[in-house]
């Protein structure tokens, strides 16, 4: 009997290895490749925009269509009144701008643009202040969008409801090559609490005290 | 092999372990935390383009520039104008929370609406616009044709604008001299003025220059005036040296910012003001200069207020002692600007004529008309220059009808209105019956006394036709509902307010496209006269309202479009050459006109007091609402604690009263008068005079306090007709 106790011990011994070891790969196999997936639903644009045949036709680049408006606040993305200017008729063969004239432009109908770059209501961003005041160029945050001559798929978190690109493309919210691959709050402390940056650093008002309500307001 | 309870374990230590090695719970617990910020009735801020419109608040006469900003096509905030003459960039609590009665889905009318249900019960069916304009004139067409279009009449909120004079017009084309309009303090005034000085004018105070102002009651800081002009005119009075006496029954904020608070009894003003006339006159301290060269018919009226109003008279029916009299009396002849002005709290009732030329007497007195710091008289707006409206055979039969209310008959010969007789009449069924009454922004069911007569006057109209934004307590008893934009989506023309000394025009325009299915109320009163055709259509020249009003301010349109108002700013009073137009061309203390009215110097409030020992008043608040517009939300939690607790009013009760009932703060108790009763809570305040109670006005939209016109009568003026009545008999009872 003693026998037969030590083997199914032993047998149970190894089995809780393995179990324990399924656990794990299971697991890391939904947290790095299903949860993902799963977390992000996707979206095309109602428009396929092509950015580089537009900035190939602008004189001030980003900003003939994502302009500064009088009071610094920042414009976005182009209402119809800024492309109905040349696109009241149809200009070209791109079913894209047959779409957009017909179901857009012709019923007034403002296009439902997915803002990739969207922050949440209580997020506080000036633009003026980086473009102008601190003279940072768009792709330092925005990446190379207006070279693409097609929009992306729009990934949007099924739980927060903000896009894929806030959070970045990595899950792990670690590995960033490029600034401009995710949009968080530790993205904006890169240069605002560079060491490097020494003037980004010091000019920095929401690092210091009480500066929370500057930007969370 | 067998899977025991253990190796189960080991699989979910193992995933644990795991699951901690993935992004997963970070990420999930960073994206609830952001999903926890976008609940559904989280409010969000509009984002896009902010631009401002300037335009003009109408939600009290007052008349006050406003800047509203914008988020794309989203009003968000409500601010004063900066350099408008009246609000200098100011703005009051209600002006403030414009937008809650804009973006208010509950009580806005969406879409003309037809009563199906019994009256007050609230069940309407939408209709379209066709519909709903076609019943109104088939109704009008069939009146006309019985030769009744007499019996149709129209209330409206004011007697001024284009949109008013519209709907007059109409009345007037069709064949109905019932216009009706509700009366307020100034309309006292502006007939007190009329008699002593024969000028047809509106009355102005210049209260910032004043020295020394007497105050029969005038809400100065309560909304009394064009309020954020007084409220800002008061502390420059204040910060200049000059010296208030606010005399009323009840401790007001005005009385307690005042230098000395008077309690007198209610309904003896006329008596103390004429008191005071009295101890200016034995101490010669008239302005004789004044007296000498531009008045008339001094020197008998001299002689009845020496013998009747002495100090001991006036202070036995006043209450105020004999001394108070004489010193107040001399503190302001020897002032320098002295003002006597009369005022019901923020003056939206009338005072009567003999209270309103007592009053004027004293002004009279010291001289200090159409001067620095005194009393003005400032031109009724004269930019509606129409051709008068065509009348027709049948119209014209209908004009020569006598007004349903009376009004401009022997009896009633200095009121142009008597809204407040219209219960009573129909009730009665004098006269004649009313087929079909209009109303136009205004909110009669909640605002005239006696809530059970006006409900029951108005169950017995036929047809009622209502255009108004919201569903209030008088359109619920209506027929028909044809809602108009409100206040933030169209255009409107805004004359001189109350008490300001200077002509001014302020135009309302729209600020956002409007929300709802609604319409213009001018648009569709020239829309029934084009349908109703004849010599009614070619009374109304105009396109739409817009081309009425822009023809009508003609040389002014663009400079109002453009900055709001316009201002004779260059008027002085002083050199209008119709200072007094009365048979002697001068100031007249007594004349034929004056001595033939009905004496009544001392108002009794209505009720046996055997029965009710107690007598209970109205009183107003900055913070509440008390007219055609209700108070939005944010007006009904600024309202102290003892105004409203929770849902109920209380009532406020000298403790020497209280302590003779043996009442403590907060008690419940019911309150009757001889007009209803009502269960209230007790409020301690020694600012109210013994065996006086008062309530507040402006509550009692849905279920928050109640409304004090339930419990209030009226009491008629026997010279003006004007509803007088500030208070009535009571009594209390433990609940």
């Amino acid at each position: 009997m003693d026998a037969l106790d030590d083997e199914k011990k032993n047998t149970s011994k190894g089995f809780g290895i393995l179990f324990f070891i399924i656990g794990v790969i299971m697991s890391l196999i939904i947290g790095w490749i299903i949860f993902p997936k799963l977390l992000y639903s996707k979206k095309n644009q109602p428009i396929d925009f092509n950015h580089k045949l537009h900035m190939a036709s602008v004189d001030n680049g980003c900003a003939s269509c994502h302009f500064l408006r009088k009071d610094g606040s920042f414009s976005g993305s182009p209402k119809l009144s800024e492309c109905i200017g040349c696109h009241s008729q149809v200009q070209g063969q791109d079913p894209e701008e047959l779409k957009f004239v017909e179901q857009y432009v012709s019923k007034n109908r403002e296009v439902p643009w997915l803002i990739y770059s969207k922050q949440p209501a209580c997020v506080f961003f000036s633009h003026a202040a980086h473009i102008k005041g601190a003279k940072m160029d768009c792709v330092t945050c925005h990446g190379y969008i207006g070279e693409s001559t097609s929009l992306k798929v729009y990934e949007q978190n099924r739980i927060s409801g903000y896009s894929r690109d806030i959070w970045g493309k990595d899950i792990s919210g670690i590995l960033k090559k490029n600034s401009w691959d995710s949009m968080k709050m530790d993205d904006c402390a890169v240069c605002h609490e560079s060491k490097s940056n020494k003037s980004a650093r010091e000019k920095s008002v929401q690092t210091q005290k009480e500066g929370c309500f500057v930007c969370h307001k | 092999m067998k899977v025991s309870r253990r190796d189960f374990l080991s699989l979910g230590a193992g995933a644990t372990i795991g699951t901690a090695l993935t992004p997963l719970p970070w990420k999930l617990m960073d994206d609830v935390s952001i999903w926890t910020q976008n609940w559904a009735w989280t409010p969000f801020p509009e984002d896009g383009e902010v631009t401002y419109v300037t335009s003009t608040c109408t939600l009290c006469p007052g008349g006050c520039g406003i800047m509203v900003r914008k988020v794309n096509n989203r009003a968000v905030k409500i601010e004063g104008l900066k350099g408008h003459p009246l609000n200098q960039g100011g703005i009051c609590l209600l002006g403030l929370s414009g937008l809650q009665l804009l973006y208010d889905n509950k009580k806005r009318i969406k879409t003309p609406l037809k009563r199906i249900g019994k009256k007050g019960e609230e069940k309407f069916e939408p209709i379209s616009w066709e519909q709903a304009i076609s019943e109104v004139c088939d109704k009008l067409s069939n009146l006309r044709l019985k030769g009744e279009s007499h019996t149709v009449a129209g209330i409206v909120s004011s007697k001024f604008g284009v949109l008013n004079n519209l709907f007059k017009r109409f009345l007037t084309a069709y064949g109905s001299p019932n216009f009706l309009t509700p009366q307020s303090g100034s309309d006292s005034y502006s007939t007190a003025m009329f008699l002593m000085q024969g000028v047809d004018c509106n009355a102005g105070f210049d209260i910032e220059n004043s020295s020394f102002i007497l105050s029969f009651g005038a809400g100065l800081i309560e909304g009394w005036g064009s309020p954020v002009r007084i409220f800002r005119e008061r502390t420059n009075f204040n910060q200049n040296g000059g010296k208030l006496i606010q005399i009323e029954p009840r401790l007001s904020n005005t009385g307690a910012k005042a230098d000395k608070w008077l309690p007198l009894k209610p309904g003896a003003e006329t008596v103390l003001a004429l008191g005071f006339a009295h101890v200016i006159i034995k101490e010669s301290l008239y302005k004789k200069d004044f007296i000498n060269t531009y008045t008339q018919g001094f020197d008998k009226w001299k002689q009845t207020i020496i013998d009747t109003y002495t100090p001991s008279y006036v202070s036995k029916i006043t209450g105020v002692k004999e001394e108070e009299i004489i010193s107040i009396a001399m503190d302001f002849a020897k002032s320098s600007f002295p003002i006597a002005i009369c005022g019901n709290g923020k003056d939206r009732t009338p005072e009567s004529l003999s209270h309103s030329m007592a009053v004027h007497s004293l002004n009279g007195l010291v001289g200090n008309i159409n001067r620095k710091g005194g009393i003005w008289t400032v031109p009724l707006p004269d930019y509606i220059n129409w051709q008068e409206a065509l009348i027709d055979d049948i119209a014209q039969n209908g004009i020569k009808k006598e007004r349903i209310d009376s009004a401009g008959t022997k009896q009633y010969i200095y009121a142009k209105s008597l809204l407040n007789r219209l219960p009573e009449v129909v009730n009665l069924g004098k006269n004649y019956p009313i087929n079909l009454l209009f109303i136009s922004e205004d909110n009669p069911i909640y605002t005239l006394p006696n809530t059970n007569d006006v409900i029951k006057a108005f169950e017995k109209i036929p047809f009622i036709v209502n255009f108004t934004s919201y569903l209030d307590e008088t359109s619920v008893h209506s027929d028909l509902i044809l809602p108009n934009h409100t206040y933030l989506e169209r255009y409107e023309d805004v004359s001189t307010p109350p008490y300001f000394i200077k002509p001014i025009i302020s135009m309302a325009k729209p600020v956002i496209s409007p929300i709802f299915n609604t319409k213009h109320t001018g648009d569709l009163i020239i829309s029934m006269a084009k349908k109703l055709g004849g010599k009614i259509s070619e009374s109304f020249p105009w396109d739409s309202y817009n081309d009425c009003l822009k023809k009508t301010l003609n040389d002014k349109w663009q400079m109002l479009e453009e900055g709001g108002f316009w201002v004779n700013s260059t008027f002085n009073p002083s050199k209008a050459e119709n200072q007094f137009k009365t048979a002697s061309g001068k100031f007249e203390f007594l004349n034929a006109a004056i001595s033939a009215l009905s004496p009544g110097d001392i108002i009794k409030p209505e009720g046996d007091n055997s029965v009710f020992p107690l007598i209970l008043i109205a009183y107003d608040s900055i913070r509440l609402s008390s007219g055609f517009i209700e108070s939005p939300p944010f007006l009904i939690k600024a309202v102290e604690s003892t105004i409203l607790k929770q849902n109920d009013v209380v009532v406020e009760i000298n403790p020497q009263t209280a302590k003779n009932y043996s009442l403590k703060e907060g008690d419940r108790i019911i309150l009757t008068t001889p007009k209803g009763e009502a269960k209230t809570k007790v409020h301690l305040f020694d600012g109210i005079m013994p065996d006086i109670i008062a309530l507040p006005k402006g509550l009692g939209h849905s279920n928050k306090g109640l409304n004090i016109n339930n419990l209030m009568g009226q009491i008629e003026d026997p010279s003006s007709g004007f509803n007088i009545c500030s208070g009535i008999r009571a009594k209390i009872a433990k609940a």
